[in-house]
């Protein structure tokens, strides 16, 4: 069988010595036989040594501080993206509702009663409510589950107010942890995609039954109150005294179970 | 990021190389690797299944080949300091010194995208194939390139191209060249 026809691609090859070894054989019994062509590829030869020669040294050099990979990377996971702005915006909220529940701990009694039940319902609206992949973890259209799954978490009946006379949906809700144990959370929206929250749970010994006080803090506010050892708050983005009929709402519904 | 610091730290040099290879100039040629770098990490999670070296030279040619073409329509040079000996090693004698500085500066008349080529596979070795990608040219453009480099550079070395006129090139010249120069 005679050999292949040598090609141009081949020569190449032939310097970069990616050949298969037979072929190799080939194309060097071929220069053998062509002086002039084996010139040329012994120049092609000549020049990549030159080059990764004279090339070498640059990588050989210690890299630059701004070449550091480790701190790229750590610089990067500090600059936020939208998305880690948005979350850390949250957390932020939330953090700055803990920790001003924390300072207030260091300062006074650890909270409890109502101010403690408001700034949980603060909280969850300022984690959930801006939540637009999943802002609830049960819908509306399932609400028979959601109801029945809160109240054995929670040890008695759960109702869930409806607010639609109000203009507000019910989106659905999920439980939430309180300083007490579980909480229910439950979400509304009206027409214009604003979003109210209802959380629910029982009392501490504090503030068994207590009036309801209109609570605000961090831009966020409502209300909250306790009837018969079960607390509620109402919170809302927009103030307090504009969400008081819904509010109302919600009391006169949870003493008519 | 353990496995990303892993794969990439160690390809840091020969981007390096290849940059200042490609722009001649030290500054310039780390800023691209830096920002090469920078756009790997926030890629990292979204890149393909492949070699981690030609997806990484990949991103830095294109901001090489996009800073050569905004410098070109404004009308600016990539300022070129190949002729600092500084940017050469200093264990290299003295001759030799001399001679890689003249292959150097051999290798910069050479169209950039013949440049390109000589030094993705004869210096980085790169495969033909890993080239092609990086290059987003196919293997027969690249065989094609690769060619008319050698030759381009070995009639500059043996001064057999001194006073031909379409020897003077520029960077802007590459965009004159059909994509798809199979065979030259």
């Amino acid at each position: 069988m005679s050999p292949r026809p040598i090609t141009e691609d081949d020569l190449h090859a032939y310097v970069d010595r990616v050949l298969e070894p037979e072929r190799q054989a080939e194309v060097a019994a071929y220069l053998g036989d062509h002086p002039d062509v084996a010139r040329r590829v012994a120049s092609f030869g000549d020049q990549r040594d030159q080059l990764r020669a004279a090339l070498a040294p640059i990588a050989e050099e210690p890299l630059p501080a701004e070449l550091n990979l480790s701190r790229i990377i750590e610089q990067r996971s500090r600059r936020p993206s939208p998305v880690r702005w948005a979350m850390a915006a949250m957390l932020l909220l939330s953090i700055g509702g803990l920790g001003g529940w924390f300072v207030r701990g260091a300062l006074q009694a650890s909270p409890s009663g109502l101010v403690a039940l408001a700034q949980e319902a603060a909280i969850s609206y300022s984690v959930y409510a801006p939540d637009r992949v999943r802002p609830v973890e049960v819908r509306a259209s399932e609400s028979a589950q959601l109801v029945q799954w809160l109240s054995d978490r929670l040890h008695r009946q759960v109702k869930v107010p409806d607010l639609t006379t109000a203009g507000y949906r019910l989106m659905g809700g999920r439980l939430v942890a309180g300083s007490h144990g579980p909480a229910a959370m439950f979400m509304y929206d009206d027409d214009h995609g604003s979003r109210i929250v209802v959380l629910t749970r029982p009392m501490s010994s504090a503030d068994q039954n207590a009036p309801m006080t209109p609570q605000s803090q961090d831009g966020v506010g409502g209300f909250a109150w306790a009837d018969d050892g079960v607390g509620y708050s109402l919170i809302g983005p927009a103030a307090p005294e504009s969400l008081r009929p819904i509010a109302n709402e919600v009391r006169r519904q949870a003493r008519s179970i | 990021m353990e496995d990303m610091l892993r794969q990439v730290e160690p390809l840091i040099p020969a981007l390096r190389r290849y940059a200042r290879a490609l722009v001649r100039n030290r500054a310039n040629a780390d800023d691209l690797v830096q920002d090469c770098l920078e756009r790997a990490v926030s890629r990292w999670y979204q890149r393909r299944d492949g070699d981690v070296r030609a997806w990484l030279f990949t991103i830095l040619h294109n901001l090489a080949i996009n800073q050569f073409r905004q410098s070109a329509r404004r009308g600016r040079h990539v300022p070129i300091d190949n002729t600092n000996e500084d940017d050469l090693g200093e264990a290299a004698a003295q001759e030799q010194k001399l001679m890689y500085q003249d292959v150097l500066n051999k290798l910069t008349k050479l169209p950039e995208d013949q440049r390109a080529v000589l030094l993705l596979v004869g210096v980085e070795d790169l495969s033909y194939a890993d080239a092609a990608k990086v290059l987003d040219i196919p293997v027969g453009t690249v065989m094609s390139r690769l060619s008319r480099a050698r030759e381009r550079l070995r009639q500059e070395i043996e001064g057999t191209a001194i006073d031909a006129p379409n020897n003077i090139v520029s960077i802007r010249s590459v965009k004159n060249e059909p994509s798809t120069d199979h065979g030259g």
